[in-house]
């Protein structure tokens, strides 16, 4: 036996891969299913319920959901390294009350934006350091992040703060033409120029590969002499950043702060995330399998919406349904992968 | 050779783990083009040493020298810029990432800011075709083999353009083919000037691949010699600073088949047992004071087997009696309850806790035997360490010690004697003397004829033939997750088993 045939598929039958197009093992099945289910339903929406078919019905999918794609791509990368990040929801909370607070204090937005900006990254960054050098885990650690940031809206204020600012109301307004009837808002650019970064970095980039390797668990990626500690700090950054972000077009959509906004935002994220295909123990997963999640959970609403007659809350159910549904499936892939 | 200076030198080497004085006022050398193979039994220090050049542990005191000046390592990232590779025993690839970036990754090349993929694969193919390795780069690492990711590993370390490379059992998982594969590349690198240094259990392979050894024992320098200078059983004694008899004399035993004396039914009897994409259909018995050897590659379902065999998994198909009643054994616990104990090969996640003491780690199974409930006194406790750590000579001698500290050889004592306190009447050992020298190796196997000669049953799984051979009554032979042969071992070869891996139903 020559070192050449060590690896060829025929000497255990029964054991091998297809090598086919088709092979329901590949890391991209997850995403694939995510498409097809994505299709389906509006497929079944089109056929029930007149003006479903439309593609400004599909651009408004992302114009109400552009924060939460912003909010996925730093979930991914988290999720990725095999962490979690619960303070997403409150740091959102956090940006739009900090927004609107200095806002009405006059200052320029930009300033304001920029001020948002570095605090959830900054605060992301604590929690980084925390999570790497204390080996801390993820999940208590964003915990009380979460906690912090909520807390820290209240100190702010305790009531709903109107934002009147009118860059604030024109990036609220502005549509941006794409051809006859269809339209975008400038969120909806800001997070797609998120996402393109994201997948960029991901995929191009040595921090990325680092990201992935992360996930991989255990002790290799270090050995191997990747920037651990350093990587693993800058996706809580990077989270903490698309947080703040992520507030910033909150505010740009509902013109306004307010302590209790947000609340569970950061399930959303996760839940979009997983059913993007992403594994929740890290290693696997793509930006853009996020990306088709969140467009899952916006068509959900939006049927739900054109039913008319169902209350808003079996959007939860059928979410929490879809989520078990996109685990179990995920547990079979990784067991039909080995 | 010993004319050029060494091009890594380091001298006065000490390090200390909480309760361990893992290497104490070592000296190591290295030369150019030399291959220096670091022997000496588990605990002796090898690991220690290797992690000290690599700047994974911290030297207490000591200085390395790389080329003539001080080297200042605080990680692997920077040993490998020194120009320090090191290859893993346990495979320490991304499993998850293609094969091109396992290589590459730390020195992609890069267009812009951007990570060039084609130049990566091309450069990846590069490598791999001079380790004569056709796989395709882009596939996914964890799709091969773990020889093929060894010497991806391998194809790792040498692309850095390393001075000094460092392998650590390398072969542990390659088959003879392979490793002479793997020996052909050492060569070619070593004529290109890189001091290799080797690590091994196997001594041929110490004998065929090296120039020089050093030699470490507890801790501590024994001495540097020459490959040609120093007769093999001179080097066994050095190592394990002791006699060797024992080894001796376990192979004058007589092995009586028993089965085919033995008027009784067997203690465990399979017939046709058997999981869906795990293991076809098996037939086995095991009888009292008998050892089965368990022979075949790795992935030849042997430990699939062995997890039927001890509720680990779950059969689909097939029955099993136990002591002539038929039982289903659902979960390990319930084949602890009919006195069945299984010893995982993965001595790390199936095996020891590692954060617990040597005495939690030794009573744990014989507690949950007896339920949570009925805590084993204290004393109880202490006599329990205390006898096996004697009877099986775990060092250090310190039952507080905490586990992860101990060598590789003491940890799978250690789980040996877990196993023992619950005096099963069959005991199933995957891979026990994976990874561990001569001396613990001789040990653990003379534990196993003694324990199957007092009447308790042992189906022994090892990768080594002669083990299998050396210690079984019978050997089931398997391949391709199939029995292929069960056969009485009356002066059986070790060429004729490797016939049946490599053949199987024909013969």
């Amino acid at each position: 036996m020559s070192i050449r045939t060590i690896d060829k598929p025929t000497a255990r039958p029964g054991f091998v891969r297809p090598r086919g197009r088709f092979n329901l093992g590949s890391r991209y099945t997850p995403v694939l299913v995510t498409l097809i289910l994505l299709i389906a339903m509006w497929g079944v929406g089109a056929t029930r319920y007149r003006g479903f078919l439309s593609v400004q019905m599909l651009l408004n999918l992302l114009i109400d959901n552009s924060f939460l794609l912003v909010l996925v791509v730093g979930m991914t990368f988290v999720i990725l390294t095999g962490g979690i990040d619960l303070s997403v929801g409150s740091v959102v909370a956090l940006s739009t009350m900090i927004a609107a607070f200095l806002l009405r204090a006059g200052w320029p937005p930009l300033v304001v934006i920029a001020i948002v900006l570095v605090v959830g990254s900054t605060l992301g960054m604590l929690v980084g350091l925390v999570i790497h050098y204390f080996e801390i885990q993820p999940f208590i650690a964003t915990l009380a992040a979460m906690f912090l940031a909520r807390g820290l809206c209240y100190v702010i204020s305790l009531n709903s703060i109107s934002i009147t600012d009118p860059f604030f109301v024109d990036m609220a307004q502005t549509r941006i033409p794409l051809g006859p009837g269809l339209a975008i808002t400038p969120s909806v650019i800001i997070a797609v120029i998120v996402v393109a970064i994201a997948f960029f970095v991901l995929h191009y980039t040595r921090t990325g590969r680092t990201v992935y390797g992360i996930g991989n668990g255990g002790q290799s990626a270090m050995l191997m002499g990747l920037p651990v500690a350093r990587t693993r700090v800058l996706v809580y950054v990077i989270s903490g950043f698309c947080s703040a972000l992520g507030g910033v077009l909150f505010t740009f959509y509902t013109l306004s702060g307010y302590s209790l906004t947000a609340v569970g935002m950061e399930l959303d994220a996760i839940a979009a995330v997983v059913i993007g295909g992403t594994l929740l123990t890290g290693g696997s997963g793509f930006i853009l399998g996020s990306v088709l999640g969140v467009l899952v959970l916006g068509i959900i609403q939006t049927i739900i919406s054109f039913e008319g007659t169902l209350s808003s809350w079996w959007t939860k159910i059928v979410i929490g349904a879809l989520l078990l549904v996109f685990i179990v499936l995920q547990r079979l892939l990784t067991t039909l992968r080995r | 050779m010993t004319t050029q200076a060494p091009v890594v030198d380091m001298t006065d080497i000490s390090i200390s783990f909480p309760g361990v004085k893992a290497l104490d006022r070592v000296n190591f050398r290295m030369f150019p083009g030399e291959v220096h193979s670091l022997m000496g039994e588990n605990g002796a220090g090898k690991s220690t040493m290797i992690k000290a050049l690599t700047g994974v542990y911290p030297i207490d005191s000591g200085s390395i020298l790389l080329d003539g000046k001080p080297l200042l390592i605080t990680g692997p990232a920077q040993a490998q810029e020194a120009g320090i590779s090191t290859v893993y025993q346990e495979v320490h690839l991304l499993t998850n990432l293609s094969v091109a970036e396992n290589i590459m990754l730390g020195r992609e090349p890069r267009r812009g800011a951007a990570i060039d993929w084609r130049a990566m694969r091309a450069r990846a193919t590069e490598i791999l075709d001079g380790l004569n390795l056709d796989i395709d780069p882009a596939s996914q690492l964890g799709t091969h083999s773990l020889a093929v990711q060894q010497l991806v590993a391998i194809a790792r370390a040498i692309d850095v353009q390393a001075k000094v490379l460092i392998l650590d059992e390398p072969t542990s998982s390659l088959d003879v083919d392979e490793v002479s594969e793997l020996f052909r590349v050492i060569r070619s690198l070593k004529e290109s000037g890189v001091a290799i240094l080797f690590v091994s259990h196997f001594l041929e392979q110490v004998y065929e691949i090296s120039d020089r050894l050093t030699v470490l024992r507890n801790g501590q320098l024994v001495g540097e010699y020459l490959t040609d200078e120093i007769l093999r059983i001179e080097l066994v004694h050095k190592m394990i600073g002791k006699d060797i008899a024992v080894l001796s004399d376990l192979d004058r035993k007589e092995r009586a088949p028993i089965s085919e004396e033995s008027e009784e039914a067997p203690f465990v009897q399979a017939i046709g047992l058997g999981r869906t994409g795990s293991i076809a259909p098996v037939d086995l018995s095991v009888y009292e004071g008998e050892v089965v050897g368990l022979a075949g590659l790795l992935g030849s379902g042997r430990t699939e087997l062995a997890r039927l065999l001890s509720g680990a998994d779950r059969p689909d198909r097939g029955e099993l009696s136990i002591g002539g009643r038929p039982r289903r054994l659902r979960t390990p616990r319930m084949a602890l309850k009919a006195r069945i104990a299984y010893s995982s090969e993965n001595r790390r996640s199936e095996g020891i806790i590692e954060d617990l003491t040597v005495r939690d780690n030794i009573v744990l199974a014989l507690q949950a035997d007896r339920g949570w409930f009925r805590r084993i006194p204290k004393k109880r406790q202490d006599e329990l360490a205390a006898s096996y750590i004697q009877a099986l000579n775990i060092r250090p001698p310190d039952p507080d010690a905490i586990v992860k500290n101990l060598s590789g050889g003491n940890q799978q004592k250690v789980l040996l004697a877990r196993w023992l306190a619950v005096a099963p009447r069959l005991l199933i050992l995957d891979e026990p003397t994976r990874g561990i020298d001569v001396g613990a190796k001789a040990e653990i196997q003379k534990l196993v004829a003694d324990l199957a000669e007092n009447g308790m049953s042992v189906v022994f799984i090892s990768a080594e033939l002669e083990e299998v051979l050396r210690l079984s009554h019978r050997i089931v032979v398997m391949r391709d997750r199939e029995k292929v042969a069960d056969i009485v071992n009356d002066d059986v070869t070790v060429g004729q088993v490797m016939t049946l891996i490599a053949s199987g139903a024909e013969s």
